[in-house]
């Protein structure tokens, strides 16, 4: 029993995982049609962030303060990410809109180009975060049931962005502009908004919801220059599952393929689970190829 | 045409899908030890006899040696998801060679290195090791980590008659005479650390590993040892390269209740596997490991809180007590930095370089069969202590020692073989491996 309640909460906390990792890709890759395939760079360039602000605090402030550097580095992974995705959006992505298959490739070579830059500053060998003393309790149902707190907090934060996404863009003036830029471009340019910024502003958002995700990733995985390749895949499986341009698809496909992953393996093994939940994406995708979520776009056709 | 256009960007998804599953695959299977199913000892017997016909390849030895420097070469990877690890065992050999040149170098003559970076893929590996061997025309060759890598370079030094000094632990079952093998043999880590862990700990084993060759050859081959000794194999569990997630996996480990947990996991995976361990409110009280691929560079990239109290198996380790290590540990970290460590890999590349000068003095030259020749039987006083290369298999005699991991990321060894124990690639000594080398 114990264990097939651990198992539901693994279930759960994977998918909050993929939710968390995928949430920045549903807007630069759902939203805006970038193929982004350094999406994963910029999980690493947060997880790398968390690195620098927890080394700052162990070495200029003294060791009773040092938990708080968790919400320091929440929040300047994001700033950071988000910086670097502005960069990249204006020297390189604004030249590629409507080019699809040239924005695979140039992303593809951004994101070597990240890997190897982190390479040369931090060097090659994976690098350690400590998470917060109050981070590595569990709370302790019965005598043999726990849940890491880490994985609640990490929960949590993908809850939140999740909900400020969500307000983001359907609740305020700007997510207004943006739906209406990615919708049609040109009606939005004549209607007087101002469609590099918001395209500048939405890829940097993307990005820095990457870059939080990686920074919470540095508690439970490694954090090297190859770290985002471990999450490329899962989370564009994520995005195109849910359902492309649909935030609330994006919450199922993390659900379907968390918890479906889960399970796999745990009544088969890693590998199989692995491949018998790909064998679920293709099934799916043949019935409902645009994803759980198909949302009727007259741009996205075009 | 509206849907048809549909289609087109539909497909173009399933191409971004595609290459990243490439991406994915590509760093995966850098990183893969494949094995295959090298049983070369008939071919190496052959190409020993043989070796007087390399004729071409002998005089480009020689050329090797021409004028007042040494050529050799150093073929690691220093880029892609290698390079982790053997950017520092390409430091420690090139330590060795200074520290040889400063002594006078070899036969008079001064080293003189070319590296080259194998980025990780082994189609760069060949293609490095026939620049190096055909162009370069060096004497020798220091380097490879993942058993890939080597099986990729291996045809390339037979064709070549060239010699690689090979510094990492592998999986066994394999013996080319252009290759010396610096690391241990399957006899000198896996057996005796399952031994230990077993006397110690108890006979419940679960088995945790990668989805490749090396952890599925090491874990065929504890499975006939614990037939043979009567240990129960509670679990077998296979991740693929980069899995991150561990909580299953974690989650089965508690409901199959282990004596202990051998981890053949290789590179990221140990990271997400200890933190979700200690996450679940599991230290090393609670369920013991024992790994294989975690050396004190790894710990550093772990957090040693998460490893504090698991036991490793080696050869080598920073704090290995004799007076070599001492001025090996200072040299290097003078050398490379206060905050370096030192392990396993990174002293058998050091100990290969000497090994090899020690050979070529006493063949009075850098010819390969000549070096090969003088090598059997060599020793030196290495940082681990005396090691002496087997004439038969071109293995080394090792001391096996099983190490904990401290609070300080340190590793302190906790038991060791009274003396260097014989290399046995093939497992040739052990009845109950009879059947392994031809099928793993």
């Amino acid at each position: 029993m114990e264990t097939f309640l651990m198992q539901i909460f693994n279930g759960i906390s994977v998918s909050s995982i993929f939710l968390l990792a995928s949430l920045g890709l549903a807007v630069t890759f759902g939203l805006m049609g970038v193929i982004n395939m350094a999406h994963g760079e910029f999980i690493m360039i947060g997880a790398y962030t968390a690195y620098v602000v927890q080394n700052l605090f162990r070495t200029y402030l003294p060791a009773a303060v040092f938990d708080v550097y968790v919400f320091v580095a929440i929040a300047a992974s994001f700033l950071a990410a988000a910086l670097f995705g502005a960069v990249l959006e204006r020297l390189v992505i604004c030249r590629l809109y409507g080019r699809t298959e040239d924005s695979l490739l140039v992303t593809w070579g951004v994101s070597l180009t990240l890997q190897q830059l982190a390479r040369s500053i931090f060097g090659a060998p994976n690098v350690g975060v400590d998470a917060p003393s109050f981070m590595e309790k569990s709370l302790r149902v019965s005598s043999t049931l726990a849940f890491p707190l880490k994985r609640i907090f990490i929960l949590a934060i993908a809850l939140i962005c999740l909900g400020s996404v969500y307000a983001l863009m359907y609740k305020s003036r700007q997510g207004r502009n943006i739906r209406a830029v990615m919708q049609n471009r040109n009606m939005a340019a004549c209607l007087g908004v101002n469609t590099k910024r918001i395209d500048c502003a939405t890829f940097a958002a993307g990005c820095g919801l990457a870059g939080l995700a990686g920074c919470a990733l540095t508690w439970i995985g490694p954090i090297g220059p190859t770290l985002g390749t471990n999450y490329i895949v899962d989370t564009f499986m994520t995005v195109v599952v849910g359902g492309a341009g649909s935030i609330l698809g994006t919450v199922f496909g993390s659900a379907f393929i968390g918890v479906g992953g889960t399970t796999f393996e745990f009544f088969t093994n890693a590998s199989v689970g692995k491949v018998l939940i790909f064998a679920c994406i293709i099934l799916l995708l043949q019935f409902k190829p645009k994803g759980i979520f198909a949302v009727r776009n007259r741009a996205l056709e075009d | 045409m509206r849907r048809e256009k549909w289609y087109h960007r539909l497909a173009v998804l399933g191409m971004a899908g595609a290459l990243a599953a490439c991406l994915a695959g590509c760093s995966g299977g850098a990183m893969s030890e494949a094995a295959g199913s090298g049983n070369s000892q008939t071919s190496a017997q052959e190409a020993q006899s043989g070796g007087d016909e390399g004729g071409a390849s002998a005089e480009g030895q020689a050329a090797g040696a021409e004028g007042d420097t040494i050529k050799v070469g150093i073929l690691h990877s220093l880029s892609g998801t290698m390079a982790i690890s053997e950017t520092s065992v390409r430091d420690a050999e090139i330590l060795a060679i200074e520290e040889i040149n400063a002594a006078g170098g070899v036969l008079g003559k001064q080293i003189e290195y070319i590296v080259e970076d194998g980025a990780s893929d082994n189609a760069t590996f060949t293609e490095k090791a026939t620049k190096l061997l055909e162009n370069d025309k060096v004497a020798t060759v220091f380097g490879c980590w993942t058993s890939a890598s080597r099986k990729a370079v291996v045809p390339v030094f037979e064709n070549d008659n060239g010699l690689l000094w090979y510094p990492v632990q592998y999986e066994g079952m394999e013996s080319s005479p252009n290759v010396m093998y610096i690391g241990a043999a399957p006899n000198q880590q896996i057996v005796p650390a399952v031994d230990y862990l077993a006397e110690n700990y108890g006979t419940k084993i679960f088995l945790v590993g990668s989805d490749y060759v090396f952890p599925r050859t090491a874990n065929s081959i504890i499975k006939a040892q614990a037939e043979a000794k009567g240990y129960e194999i509670v679990g077998e569990e296979y991740t693929p390269m980069g899995h991150t997630d561990y909580t299953t996996i974690i989650n089965k480990i508690q409901a199959a209740q282990p004596d202990f947990v051998f981890n053949t996991l290789n590179g990221d995976s140990n990271v997400a596997f200890f933190k979700q361990l200690k996450d679940a409110g599991l230290s090393a009280e609670d369920v013991m490991t024992c790994s294989v691929s975690i050396a004190e560079e790894e710990v550093s990239g772990i957090g040693a809180s998460y490893l504090d109290g698991h036991l490793v198996s080696w050869n080598y380790y920073q704090t290995t007590d004799t007076p070599e290590n001492e001025k090996f540990v200072a040299a290097y970290k003078a050398r490379y930095g206060e905050d370096r460590v030192t392990d396993d890999p990174i002293e058998a590349g050091y100990d290969a370089v000497y090994l090899w000068a020690a050979a070529v003095e006493k063949a009075g030259s850098t010819d390969v069969d000549a070096v090969r020749e003088a090598a059997a039987g060599i020793s030196f006083d290495a940082p681990e202590g005396t090691i002496t290369i087997d004439g038969d298999n071109q293995h080394i005699y090792k001391t096996v020692r099983i190490g904990q991991v401290n609070s300080q990321g340190l590793i302190d060894e906790v038991w060791a073989t009274d003396e260097p124990v014989k290399p046995d690639p093939y497992l040739s000594g052990y009845d109950w491996a009879a059947g392994l080398s031809g099928q793993s």
